[in-house]
């Protein structure tokens, strides 16, 4: 196959129903996922205004090796984030990608704002924008089951995506649900999706593409494969999952309790990775294209009635929503920790931020700075029916209280007082209380993520206080893992899809050019996504780490302000020099 | 001679790694759908996966089916070998499939399973097996897991 460099990407109008189909040039400069959606952004994106304006666009991309490789599983989501008010960028698998690559799409582009709540049908021979009206107001499950229905055909071989209440309301970390196990999680994606009019995105993978001309392909992808299975590289993502890190963590006082007001308990054994596993899982499931089964679903047991009537829910969990819904909740039932990561999900919230800043209501209900007349609702570490009801009212945007925190912990802190206590950096904290090298590299992380940089995992393991040699660490590793997000590679996969091999896949492939400069791709794209990221608003220098953060001991002992303090100067230097970098 | 039988469907996972891999090594394309193996959710994923596949009828009704002797029965253990270039792309056989086992593309080529197994090394929870035609009992019975 001689690949087209060309990406083909559906751009939709929202407004008129229609769409263009447009070939876009770039393939060698820009990849494909993080370097398409950014590329993307900067042709239909609108840096000056606000991100609920019906101009901006919302970018589903992939990239150059989806669908062609195992654990290429991964699409981007780019966006302004109403969280920030930033360029964004959100990940999630589940069939998504695979959908674009076999609807024969690179990208998938949402403009305008539809005059009726609606859902976006898109495949390789099809695009419809439906008045889904009467879905307006459902949660996530019933408006998966409804457009199964309503987007028929495919069964197995497309993508459901949609919105809950949380979306409709425009919480600023709202979700966008995928398949009902994933999500764009982060940074409020399902609320542009809900300032849009959209209440889901079908996407039908029904196109039959001819395979790579490269007689290499059929072993390469076989010795992919056998490397993901036959070894152990993978065992932790499938055996216990996430959740191993929980007792490892713990034990490395590096587990945030009760909005961290402690970094280790005993009761971590009680929601240990070893315990869901042991009583929670039912079974697992896999992102298409991905036989490593990451996916952990446990099966929470309700009974609805004293007479031994039950109700099933099937809950995906992972350490992150774990930890949201767990410990800094001071909740150490596993199923109290899926019955909130149940509710979460069904409003369609983002679980860690959710999880987070219910755990800064609670201290500062504790403290007196809010009552029960803004949360109506007794809000306290490990009453899980109070966090319950206020899940609700925060997908639902009940009150004025609500409406701030469902911008975030940090909105709700400035308003009503507790700032020191929100822990956000950035956006609301991963499940890492490891110390300096993390809490700086999510607050200025491109995503405010954890998995921007392996800054939580660098924390685990050393303890000099070497300001350089963490900024060449994060800086070297953020490079390394926007290679694989053009590609669009899982990051749990970068123990495999090392340069060389993602080189050769794109060799294989036809993409010669691209993998001859794949170091130079990198390195273009990480710096074009800040010089974005910055053109929105964001000032590196201008990043602060709430006291809560300084206040914490770890492994380590206690954290040092002052180093930490260093490092965000550092670090904010080293990505202003990104910003800065020739284009 | 030898049958394949999708056995443990109730330990897949959904990653499509089969039928991509019949795709991709069978019939020389990348898809979801030209394949013999198609992985289907029963009604979204919380209810669980199940395999769209060739359960090796002996008659095969495809074949009895076809107008032009494309669809043939095997010599024997049931199921059928396609020739292509006798195909007339009536789709007949797809529609005389009682479990929708025949993918019809956008130009009625017919893919069925040829019972190779070249999709089973791909499957990372072993449902998927070849086993001897003559101790095979009927495809529904072996999925049962009764002890022989």
């Amino acid at each position: 196959m001689s690949p087209n460099n060309a990406f083909r990407v559906l751009v939709v109008d929202l407004a008129s129903g229609k769409g263009d189909l447009v070939l876009v040039d770039g393939r060698d400069k820009w990849c494909g996922g993080s370097g398409l959606a950014a590329l993307l952004y900067e042709r239909y994106g609108q840096k000056e205004l606000p991100a609920f304006h019906p101009d901006q666009p919302i970018i589903f991309a992939i990239g150059p090796l989806n669908g062609y490789f195992p654990l290429m599983s991964k699409t981007i989501c780019g966006f302004k984030s109403p969280y920030n008010e930033q360029y964004a960028e959100s990940h999630a698998g589940g069939r998504s990608s695979a959908s674009l690559r076999f609807a024969g799409l690179d990208a998938l582009v949402l403009r305008g704002r539809a005059k009726r709540p609606s859902c976006v049908l898109a495949g390789s021979r099809r695009l419809d924008v439906l008045d889904v009206h009467y879905l307006w107001g459902a949660d996530v499950f019933t408006a998966g089951k409804l457009l199964r229905k309503i987007a028929p055909g495919n069964s197995g071989h497309r993508s459901i995506m949609r919105i809950g209440p949380a979306g409709e309301n425009l919480s600023h970390y709202a979700c966008i649900n995928v398949d009902t196990y994933r999500h764009f999680g982060r940074l409020g994606a399902g609320a542009v999706l809900g300032s849009k009019n959209v209440k889901g995105v079908v996407i039908h993978g029904d196109a039959d593409l001819p395979l790579p001309e490269d007689k290499n392909y059929p072993k390469l992808f076989k010795d992919i494969h056998d490397k993901v299975t036959a070894t152990d590289m993978m065992e932790k993502y499938h055996n216990l999952g996430t959740p191993v890190n929980v007792l490892p963590l713990n034990e490395l006082k590096s587990l945030p309790w009760r909005n961290m007001q402690a970094t280790a308990d005993p009761d971590a054994e009680k929601i240990s990775g070893e315990e869901f596993a042991d009583k929670m899982l039912m079974h697992n499931a896999a992102c298409s294209g991905c036989p490593v089964g990451c996916i952990h679903v446990g099966m929470l047991r309700e009974m609805f009635s004293k007479g031994h009537r039950f109700a099933i829910h099937q809950v995906s969990y992972d350490h992150e929503p774990n930890f949201a819904c767990g410990p800094m909740l001071g909740v150490t039932d596993p199923s109290e920790v899926l019955r909130l990561i149940d509710a979460t999900d069904r409003q369609g919230l983002d679980v860690i931020s959710a999880g987070v800043a219910l755990a800064w209501a609670t201290e500062a209900m504790q403290k007196g700075v809010i009552t029960r007349d803004e949360t109506l609702t007794n809000l306290a570490f490990g009453d899980v029916e109070g966090y319950r009801t206020a899940i609700y009212h925060i997908g639902h945007k009940t009150n004025e209280f609500y409406e701030m925190l469902g911008q975030g912990a940090l909105v709700a802190g400035k308003r009503y007082g507790g700032e020191d206590y929100a822990c956000v950096i950035g956006q609301e904290m991963a499940g890492y209380a490891t110390g300096e090298t993390y809490f700086v590299a999510q607050t200025l992380g491109f995503r405010h993520s954890h998995l921007d940089t392996g800054g939580y995992s660098y924390d685990q393991k050393h303890d000099e206080k070497d300001v350089d040699k963490v900024v060449k660490f994060l800086v070297d590793d953020e490079k390394e893992r926007v290679m694989l997000t053009n590609l669009v590679s899982c990051l749990f996969a970068r123990g495999v899809y090392k340069p060389e091999l993602a080189a050769e896949a794109l060799s294989c492939l036809g993409y010669k050019e691209l993998a001859d400069n794949l170091d130079g791709v990198s390195d273009f794209v990480r710096n074009a996504r800040w010089k974005l990221k910055a053109a929105t608003g964001y000032d590196p220098m201008n990043t602060r780490i709430p006291k809560r953060f300084s206040e914490i001991v770890t492994w380590k002992g206690p954290v040092d302000p002052a180093h930490m303090e260093a490092l965000r100067q550092a670090y904010a230097k080293a990505v202003t020099a990104m910003i800065n970098a020739p284009g | 001679m030898k049958v394949f039988r999708a056995t443990r469907m109730e330990r897949c996972i959904g990653c499509h790694s089969c039928s991509l891999a019949c795709a991709r090594l069978v019939h020389k394309k990348l898809s979801w759908n030209t394949a013999g193996i198609r992985v289907k959710s029963l009604g979204g994923v919380t209810s669980g996966f199940q395999a769209v596949v060739c359960l090796s009828c002996d008659p095969p009704p495809c074949a009895e089916a076809c107008p032009t002797g494309a669809m043939r029965p095997r010599k024997s253990g049931g199921g059928v070998l396609f020739k292509e270039d006798v195909c007339i792309r009536c789709g007949e056989c797809a529609k005389a499939c009682p479990v929708e086992a025949i993918y019809l593309d956008r130009d009625q080529t017919p893919y069925v399973c040829i019972q190779c197994g070249r999709c089973i090394p791909f499957c990372p929870h072993d449902c998927l097996e070849l086993i001897e035609a003559r101790e095979a009992g009927p495809a529904c019975e072996e999925a049962c897991h009764v002890p022989k």
